[in-house]
């Protein structure tokens, strides 16, 4: 069993690296390292180093250009220093070597904005889809049902059938460059998370259980191998079952928090692999 | 020349924001229009070529799957009117930095000083609409002309010039304005004028005291030697005025004054800071010995408090009132932002972990005509929460308690109060986390954002009333990710161990952080010439003085200086070296070679005459009695629909409230998440158990009968909701802010002697509570002037006072939600009702005056808590919710519908006093009251650890879905489905 190393990569506004990172720890990981991007530039941590990438929620650079927009530029243009490399090169080539990415809020909206999500082809990575504005206009917090797709090839639902979890964001709505592409997430059961009716249980469009309006209730999406994967919820901020808003009236099934699932499906992944 | 990108969302994807602005042009202004589409607008400013233009056009700038850009042409589209508002020169434009960030990674060019990226917003708006209109909604809703400008064009004009003509809010200056000298030998009548010209609001007392300093020979002879003239310069002169105004030292708390109650005889109170607030929390330190949680009270920029063994607890509320009347969205950002930076700069420096807002406004469906120089309170209302919002979520720390007060005197001046706690490590690098010092030699630093105009007197302007003419310096706007990447990047150098000391620029800026942290030296030695500035054009005292956001100060040792420079540049935060720290016992600033202030730091800090005022405080009565209610259901819904009653979860939804995975309580709770929580409960560390609760208590209304019972009940209702969620009554520590109206008598105001009066009042009742409960006060804030003169019209707010309050929940799970659990659960009324409805919501909602001010009895309200406390920890409780505004009435059904169950209670059996009518025992508002539900088999555990005190059990929470009461005459006299009632509860400001 190799040892698992996981970088949670932090800064310009990233603002759940610390509870990301617990949920690693939690989960079983060997070695956890939040570090800010800046040290990625410098070339003091190398992406290399690690089996599993968390891009955490947050407001980089405040949402400016819509979100993760700018931290997409940043990737795109910022060379490693002394180098020649652009960290999207060292991006791109961890997501190659058939390791984990897994992008939370924020961290979803930058692997959708640099498309590396959903990447249908697995070629050079094209944006097909994005997050855009909440159709109720606002951020909104406030805890949704998760129906999980038992087909998808995604690591990190594995054996999940449903998950509640908070969501926390103002620019969550899932929207395709056209039909075909969701087409296909569909057909590949690339949509491994969707919101769903707390009653009947089928993924719906009516909100609030649809906090904002995503297309086919797409609440997260992975790429055809199932590794890389990003969701606008919040499972790292379900780590024990008093996270959860009515852990007084209805007894949770443990005390763990069932957000950690997510987290041990990776760290076993990467454990057996 | 400049070019201008203009984003527009393509075809078939939802503009929402526009819906959304759409929605409110109909609701607060009554213009119906067909549709409202918003695009983002770039004017770059720097050297690029049209290849590059089109690269950020085509990806940089716009996400290719919903939106597309024109490029200095009209980007087509139906509309009948174009609204592009941007913002004046010298505004703080963060979509413009970041975008410039990202441009100059994109293009590789590095922009030369004086280019930038400048952002604006266009609004297309469809529907017969008139000019007129377009126009109303432009001034009364779209822009604020203080801080934004705007253009208005109808389509045919535009298609005519192509889009909207190129403007750069560029500020233009020339050179450095020079320094001067400024005489004070000048008549009693010219000092004050001068005082008053240069809005220095000094008094003449205070020009009396600076000008007898300067006629002293050894400063005269100091002052040769250093090549000064001997009349002060405009920067100390500036400073001066700066540090001692009553933002900073709190004149009017520290004043000496000749208080008059009734006809007693007169006595004279020696700083009502030092006999009330710090004089109960030294009696309370010392009565708790070993038991004592302070840490660090008073003296730094925020209270510490012990957690646990290995960290510290950083709390404090600041206010943001005046910029928040001018630009509610960038005065309350800034607030929030602010006070951020105040636990943040505490002891070595805290990690931010909670925020809590009340804000205080007059009711957004106001009809009546706003005076001229106001804004409308649904416009402060809904900018207060975005700049709260924005300044909240950006920064990653959550929103988790807070409220909403209504009262049509906040219309001259919202009160915006923003708090922020911190967790700070016990010990850092061997010395305790709560105490830093600064050590001569060690270099001063600026880190953060640069300096502009922005916020120039602030300090003396919050220290004054609005009127017509205020200045929009006073505004900026805040930037939360400039903040979380400094605070990232201090985070780091506080663990290395780079600085000696920490402080935040809030108030007076650089000559109020490096004044007060030169006082750990004895001195100073401050260069301006290196200091980072926005644009060219600032004089000396300007760049002293301004109170730009996102500035920290530090002492940094000469030797740690090359890697702190070196860990900021990495950060992307800038560093600047502005000189040392000295023993000199002179505060001396220069500039490119020349000394411009030099300031004894003893008359600095020690020099200001003590203030001398008039106070009397007369009883009043007034008598009334209203009819009984015809029908006591419908007075229910009702009572639940008022505005300071019914649902804030407009608010709390759009404030981040889980971030940090600590909201172990959150503040909406329940069956269906949307029931009222008492206080909210967080976990700080991930790997512990133990939690803190944060409440506050506010009763402004109360003031118009008593302002000693308006602060003693709002002491009493913080603590009460830290109890009702679990909070140990003997581990808490409170926070005093006051908001008063102008207490200084003269003869614009001529009841200022009785407005100080009342604030005697309010100190003395939070005396006698805190002390009798043992509630230590940590830290405060005062802003005394919440006054608007509009036409001669004075609009003076209540005087109220905000109580905040940290409470320790030894175990999560003995926290406590307020909602009814189970159908066949017990619920018991603990406390005694008096008839206390003076200034109730009840009678405000009837109309009627007079009656008794709500009363503070502490001894059996204390006695009552720590028993609640026994019993929440022996787990005998399932809901704990407490009586506030709307009595018992109110209470019991928020814990039914919350609960999505009914309940079935019996008046007659609440414990009491003279009481005899229905009405009077359900919306009495007497403090230390709370209502519990409770499993059948806890009941004897639970009567145990209550006996012998007032607790009774009055019914039983029901299946069915009705609220039914029976009077005291043992009649049903209410019978209301919980749906009914719940729904009048959330409509109101469901906005």
């Amino acid at each position: 069993m190799s040892s698992v190393r996981v970088l949670v990569l932090s800064g310009n506004g990233t603002n759940c690296e610390r509870e990301t990172a617990f949920a690693c720890k939690s989960a079983g990981a060997d070695v956890v390292d939040v570090a800010p991007i800046w040290d990625v530039v410098a070339g003091d941590k190398r992406l290399g180093d690690y089996q599993f990438l968390c891009l955490p929620g947050g407001f980089m650079d405040g949402d400016d250009l819509g979100s993760a927009k700018a931290c997409a530029n940043r990737i795109h243009y910022t060379p490693i220093v002394g180098t020649r490399v652009k960290l999207w090169d060292e991006l791109l080539a961890f997501v190659d070597s058939g390791k984990l990415v897994l992008g939370i809020c924020n961290g979803f909206q930058l692997l959708v904005k640099l498309g590396l999500l959903p990447r249908l082809d697995g070629g050079f990575p094209k944006q097909v889809a994005s997050l855009t504005f909440n159709d109720s206009g606002r951020f909104e917090n406030r805890w949704v049902e998760l129906g999980c797709d038992p087909k998808s090839p995604c690591v990190f639902t594995r054996g999940i059938e449903s998950l509640p979890v908070p969501v926390r964001h103002g620019e969550g709505k899932f929207v395709v460059a056209d039909k075909e592409v969701l087409s296909r997430l569909e057909s590949a059961h690339l949509v491994p998370v969707r919101y769903i009716d707390p009653d009947t249980r089928k993924a719906t469009q009516s909100y609030p259980a649809n906090p904002n309006g995503s297309v086919d209730g797409v609440a997260g999406i992975c790429d055809p191998s199932g590794r890389v994967f990003g969701l606008m919820p919040h499972p790292e901020c379900y780590l024990t079952k008093y996270d959860h808003p009515r852990w007084r009236r209805t007894p949770e099934p443990s005390e763990e928090g069932r957000g950690l699932k997510l987290f041990h499906n990776a760290i076993e992944w990467l454990k057996a692999s | 020349m400049a070019h201008r990108i203009v984003v527009g969302l393509v075809d078939g994807i939802k503009d929402a924001p526009g819906d959304n602005i759409k929605k409110r042009i109909s609701s607060e202004l009554g213009i119906e229009v067909d549709r409202v589409r918003i695009r983002e607008v770039y004017t770059i400013d720097a050297g690029l070529s049209r290849e590059q233009l089109e690269m950020l056009a085509g990806s940089v700038l716009i996400d290719p799957v919903i939106q597309h850009a024109g490029i200095d042409s009209a980007l087509g589209g139906d509309f009948d009117y174009l609204v592009e508002v941007g913002l004046r020169p010298g505004v703080t434009d963060n979509v413009g930095r970041t975008a410039q960030e990202s441009i100059e990674l994109a293009t590789g060019k590095t922009f030369a000083p004086g280019e930038a990226v400048y952002t604006s917003r266009q609004y297309l708006l469809s529907g017969g609409l008139s000019r007129e209109q377009v126009e109303k909604m432009t001034s009364e809703l779209l822009y604020n002309r203080l801080i934004q400008q705007a253009v208005v064009l109808d389509a045919e004009a535009y298609c005519r010039s192509d889009g909207v003509a190129v403007s750069v809010p560029k500020v233009t200056s020339v050179g450095r304005p020079e320094v001067e000298t400024v005489s004070l030998e000048l008549s009693d009548q010219a000092l004050t004028a001068l005082s008053r010209d240069r809005v220095w609001a000094l008094s003449l007392d205070e020009m009396h005291a600076i000008r007898e300093h300067y006629r002293r020979s050894d400063i005269s002879l100091s002052r040769e030697q250093f090549g000064l003239p001997k009349d002060p310069t405009d920067v100390e002169l500036e400073v001066l005025a700066q540090t001692w105004s009553e933002h900073c030292k709190h004149k009017i708390f520290n004043a000496e004054i000749n208080y008059r109650e009734n006809q007693d005889q007169p006595k004279t109170i020696v700083s009502l800071f030092d006999t009330y607030i710090r004089g109960a929390t030294q009696v309370v330190r010392a009565r708790k010995g070993e038991k004592d949680i302070c840490l660090s009270v008073f003296r730094d920029n925020a209270g510490v408090v012990r957690f646990n063994r290995d960290w510290s607890l950083v709390f404090k509320v600041e206010t943001h009132n005046s910029p928040s009347a001018l630009d509610p969205y960038g005065g309350a950002l800034t607030g929030i932002v602010g006070v951020n930076r105040d636990p943040f700069g505490t002891g070595q420096g805290a990690r931010l972990i909670f925020n809590t807002d009340v804000f205080c406004f007059a009711s957004p469906f106001r009809k009546e005509p706003v005076p001229a120089g106001l804004l409308h309170p649904r416009r402060v209302l809904e900018g207060v929460r975005m700049g709260v919002e924005h300044g909240g979520n950006k920064s990653g720390i959550p929103t988790i308690n807070g409220s909403v007060v209504f009262d049509e005197r906040y219309l001259g001046k919202p009160l915006v109060y923003c708090g922020t706690a911190g967790l700070l490590p016990a010990t850092i690098h061997n010395r305790p986390g709560h105490e830093k010092k600064a050590v001569a030699g060690d270099r001063i630093f600026m880190v953060g954002g640069r300096i502009g105009k922005d916020g120039i007197h602030g300090a003396t302007f919050s220290s004054e009333e609005l009127h017509e003419g205020s200045p929009a310096t006073a505004v900026q706007i805040g930037d939360p990710i400039t903040q979380k990447r400094m605070t990232d990047f201090l985070l780091q150098a506080r663990d290395e161990d780079l600085y000696h000391c920490i402080t935040d620029n809030g108030a007076g800026g650089l000559s109020s952080s490096v004044g007060e942290m030169a006082c750990d030296t004895g001195g100073c030695n401050l260069d301006l010439t290196q200091a980072p500035l926005k644009y060219a054009g600032l004089a000396p005292w300007e760049i002293l003085l301004s109170e730009a956001q996102e500035r920290m100060t530090l002492a940094v040792a000469a030797d740690r200086a090359e890697r702190f420079i070196e860990l900021a540049g990495r950060y992307q935060v800038e560093a600047t070296d502005l000189g040392c720290f000295d023993d000199s016992g002179w505060f001396q600033v220069s500039d490119h070679g020349r000394i411009v202030a030099l300031l004894q730091m003893e008359f600095l800090h020690e020099g200001l005459p003590r203030m001398r005022l008039e106070a009397r405080w007369q009883e009043s009565h007034i008598s009334g009695i209203p009819d009984e209610p015809l029908h006591h259901g419908d007075l229910l819904a009702a009572m639940l629909g008022r505005l300071n009653i019914c649902s804030k979860e407009y608010w709390v939804r759009q404030y981040d409230h889980e971030v940090q995975a600590g909201s172990v309580l959150k503040p909406l709770v329940g069956a269906r998440d949307d029931g009222p929580s008492d206080a909210a409960v967080f976990r700080p560390l991930l790997d512990s158990p133990e939690a803190v609760a944060v409440s506050h208590g506010i009763c402004p209304r109360y003031s118009d009968l008593d302002t000693y019972h308006m602060a003693a009940c709002a002491v009493d209702e913080a603590v009460r909701n830290a109890v009702c969620v679990g909070a140990d009554p003997d581990e808490m520590a409170g926070l005093d802010n006051f908001c008063w109206c102008d207490p200084i008598e003269s003869e614009k105001n001529p009841d200022g002697a009785f407005k100080l009066g009342q604030l005697v009042r309010a100190n003395q009742g939070l005396y006698d509570v805190c002390v009798a409960y043992g509630i230590p006060c940590i830290s405060g804030k005062d802003s005394m002037k919440n006054d608007a003169v509009i036409e001669g019209v004075r609009i003076s707010i209540p005087p109220t006072l905000l109580f905040s309050l940290v409470g320790k929940v030894p175990h999560v799970e003995r926290s406590i939600s307020m909602d009814f659990k189970k159908p066949g659960h017990l619920i018991y009324v603990l406390g005694t009702t008096r008839a206390h409805l003076g200034a109730s919501e009840y009678y405000q909602q009837v109309g009627a005056a007079g009656g008794l001010v709500p009363q503070v009895r502490p001894q059996e309200n204390l006695d009552l808590y720590r028993a609640l406390h026994r019993a929440i920890q022996a787990g005998c409780i399932a809901s704990c919710h407490d009586c506030s505004d709307g009595g018992l009435g109110v209470c019991v059904a928020e814990s039914a519908f919350s609960g999505d169950l009914g309940a079935r209670l019996e008046l007659n059996r609440a414990p009491k006093e003279n009481l005899t009518r229905d009405d009077f025992l359900l919306y009495s508002e007497t403090p230390g009251r709370m209502v519990v539900s409770l499993e059948p088999d806890k009941a004897q555990e639970f009567e145990k650890i209550m006996s012998g005190l007032p607790v009774a059990a009055v019914g039983r929470v029901t299946q069915e879905r009705n609220l039914t009461i029976l009077g005291l005459s043992g009649k049903i006299i209410i019978d209301e489905s919980i749906d009914r009632l719940k729904s009048a509860w959330m409509k109101p400001l469901d906005l």
